[in-house]
């Protein structure tokens, strides 16, 4: 028996989205911590049935605007004030209701940016490649099945006793996730 | 949520029958499997034509200068810009409907806003060739952006000329972003589907390794909802910049205070007339009757309607305050709309933007797809001789008599027109041939499948 190469983990699939729910929170219940669900569209559920809450995004978001933002006006600054004044009649140089439309589309600029890239860094994206993409049914996960997956690196994961944990859940088919 | 199956008046949003699988297969088909049909071809063909045409015109007009347009003084701004501000603000129903309806939690969007968007990217993509070929020697386009330079000089930002190339690249960039974002998971299912390995090698380059694990999806619905209400205030200030262009002048019949809110209702009115003449024809060559609905259809003629009646008030704003105002040559310019030299344009304008979409009152005739793309292809040209009327109408005759003049558009301003057609065309035709048309990863939520039982919740 120990001379099985190590795995990854064990991918259990579902026909539907309740199923797989309901198997992560037992799963959760019975102790396990190192597991992901996979779905082929977002299940707001499914992530509060794994305890994922806490999301840096917004934050992230929200210093990309202000940087953005204070760039934008700085430069307008900078430039017209500092920089390349232009006396027109006697008018204040730091005239800032003109400046106001680019400071804006600077700071939306920046935000989506970091929306984006924030969004993709924060989910380790790209990443071209990932064990659970081994197991062939997986290719369904983005038609219409939905998988868990408990990971080798759980404390509690023993190949044989997980296995027969996860197919106490009635799924479709339970595969060991090659590295 | 609303059960998205529950019966509606208007009939459903997604036709009956439909699981994960299927929404799948039908919407991945006409990119993977599916036999490319003989119109694709020939509109292909055609577009592609087109888009020559704008390279012969391009070509010509950086070869010999901008002299070969009818532009001259006093109207330095001809239908150039006229067509900069009407692919502009058709690209803005596309924001809208993928922004501002999904802020609003307006599930039919799902299956419209993809091509929406997409058509955004294309239109954006034409109206920035306007400005930059305006310059004379487009070339030098960067001397727009600020960037520090050995003639020691930067660009003046109290200009809305200025403000206009922040907002039109900022919104260039989000929109390719907000589509690109809104992909990625439908490219992992085409990387996943695709029975040729070119297939899976440049779908699967694209979707990133995207798995679909929860905690992505956690996290890219924050992004993508953060985008959407970016991009919200973000298409209001594109488009109520592009008003400021004229607005901030002293020209009569730009010169006022209504600009921006009818600019915008304008651009999200012709938007929608263009996101109806796309849909139609798609649909129906594509069989997705299941996907846009009659119901669809209806709405996006109730917001045409809306809209339009927006736009109406502007014209009927305008004429008031030129009276009211009693500026005479505010009051001027009215009188030379309705009887001056370009007559012809402003009554057909006032026929196509405020008559014809009267009709969209009656529900029979939001029913009717033949006569709401008519409609719609009637809006189309109503807004392009709106814009026509606000520039070239505008400018011809300004204050002193013995500046006025007249403004003919040449053989090139046209096929400079026409080509950006067909490179909005040609853009639009690659895309429903390599791109999944419709969101298909949010197609599948509006399964009845999805529904995530209460006990569970």
């Amino acid at each position: 028996m120990t001379r099985r190469p190590p795995v990854y983990g064990l991918l259990a699939e579902f026909d539907e989205p309740n199923a797989l729910i309901a198997a992560v929170r037992r799963t959760r219940e019975a102790g396990y911590t190192q597991l992901d669900a996979y779905s082929p569209f977002p299940i707001e559920e499914l992530s509060e049935a794994l305890g994922f809450h806490r999301n840096r995004l917004p934050l992230l978001v929200l210093i990309g605007g202000i940087i953005g933002g204070l760039s934008g006006l700085g430069l307008e600054y900078w430039t017209a004030v500092i920089d390349y004044p232009i006396n027109v009649g006697g008018r204040p140089f730091f005239s800032w209701p003109s400046f106001i439309p680019i400071t804006f589309e600077c700071t939306v600029l920046l935000a989506a940016f970091s929306a984006v890239l924030g969004m993709l860094a924060l989910n380790g994206l790209p990443m071209p490649y990932h064990p659970v993409f081994n197991v062939p049914r997986f290719a369904l996960a983005t038609r219409d099945r939905f998988f868990l997956c408990i990971e080798a690196t759980d404390p509690k994961f023993d190949r044989d006793d997980t296995r027969r944990f996860l197919e106490r859940f009635v799924p479709r088919s339970v595969s060991e996730v090659d590295h | 949520m609303s059960a998205p199956t529950s019966a509606h008046p208007q009939g459903p949003i997604i036709g009956p029958g439909h699981t994960f699988g299927t929404v799948t297969d039908k919407i991945s088909a006409v990119v993977l499997t599916r036999r490319t049909p003989v119109g694709w071809f020939i509109g292909f063909a055609i577009s592609f034509s087109l888009l020559m045409l704008f390279l012969v015109a391009v070509t010509n007009l950086v070869m010999t200068g901008i002299g070969i347009w009818g532009i001259n003084v006093p109207v330095a701004w001809g239908i150039d810009i006229v067509n900069f501000v009407w692919w502009i603000g058709i690209g803005h129903a596309g924001t809208l409907i993928s922004a501002i309806l999904l802020l609003f939690r307006q599930e039919w969007r799902t299956s419209i806003n993809r091509f929406a968007e997409a058509m955004t990217l294309f239109a954006v993509a034409c109206a920035g060739m306007f400005p930059v070929l305006h310059l004379g020697r487009p070339w030098l386009a960067y001397w727009l952006f600020p960037y520090p330079n050995t003639m020691g000089i930067w660009p003046n930002f109290r200009s809305p000329l200025m403000w206009d190339v922040f907002a039109v690249s900022t919104y260039a960039t989000v929109s390719a972003m907000f589509w690109f974002v809104g992909l990625i998971p439908d490219l992992a299912t085409l990387r996943d589907r695709s029975p040729s390995r070119v297939g899976r090698f440049v779908y699967g380059l694209l979707a990133m390794g995207w798995r679909g694990s929860a905690r992505h999806w956690h996290r890219y619905e924050t992004a993508y909802l953060l985008l959407a209400g970016l991009s919200t205030p973000l298409v209001i200030s594109v488009h109520t910049i592009v008003s400021f262009d004229f607005a901030v002048g002293v020209i009569p019949g730009w010169h006022a205070t209504i600009f921006p809110p009818y600019f915008v209702a304008g651009a999200i009115y012709a938007g929608f007339a263009m996101v109806l003449t796309l849909a139609i024809p798609l649909r129906t060559v594509y069989g997705l009757q299941d996907f846009i609905t009659a119901r669809h259809l209806d709405y996006m003629g109730r917001v045409m309607l809306a809209t339009g009646l927006i736009v109406a008030y502007g014209y009927m704003m305008e004429a008031f305050m030129a009276w009211y105002g009693g500026n005479p040559y505010e009051e001027y310019m009215i009188i030379n709309r309705f009887f001056g030299p370009y007559w012809q344009m402003y009554w057909a304008l006032l026929f196509c933007n405020v008559v014809t979409p009267q009709l969209l009152w009656f529900a029979r005739v939001r029913a009717n797809t033949p006569l709401l793309f008519a409609i719609a292809m009637v809006v189309n040209v109503g807004m392009w001789l709106e814009r026509y009327i606000i520039i070239v109408v505008s400018l011809h005759r300004d204050f002193l008599p013995s500046s006025w003049g007249m403004y003919h558009a040449t053989v090139w301003d046209w096929s400079t027109f026409v080509g950006t057609i067909g490179l909005f065309l040609t853009l639009l035709f690659l895309f429903i041939r390599f791109l999944p048309m419709i969101s298909i990863f949010e197609m599948r939520t509006m399964v009845p499948d999805a529904e995530v039982k209460e006990e569970l919740a």
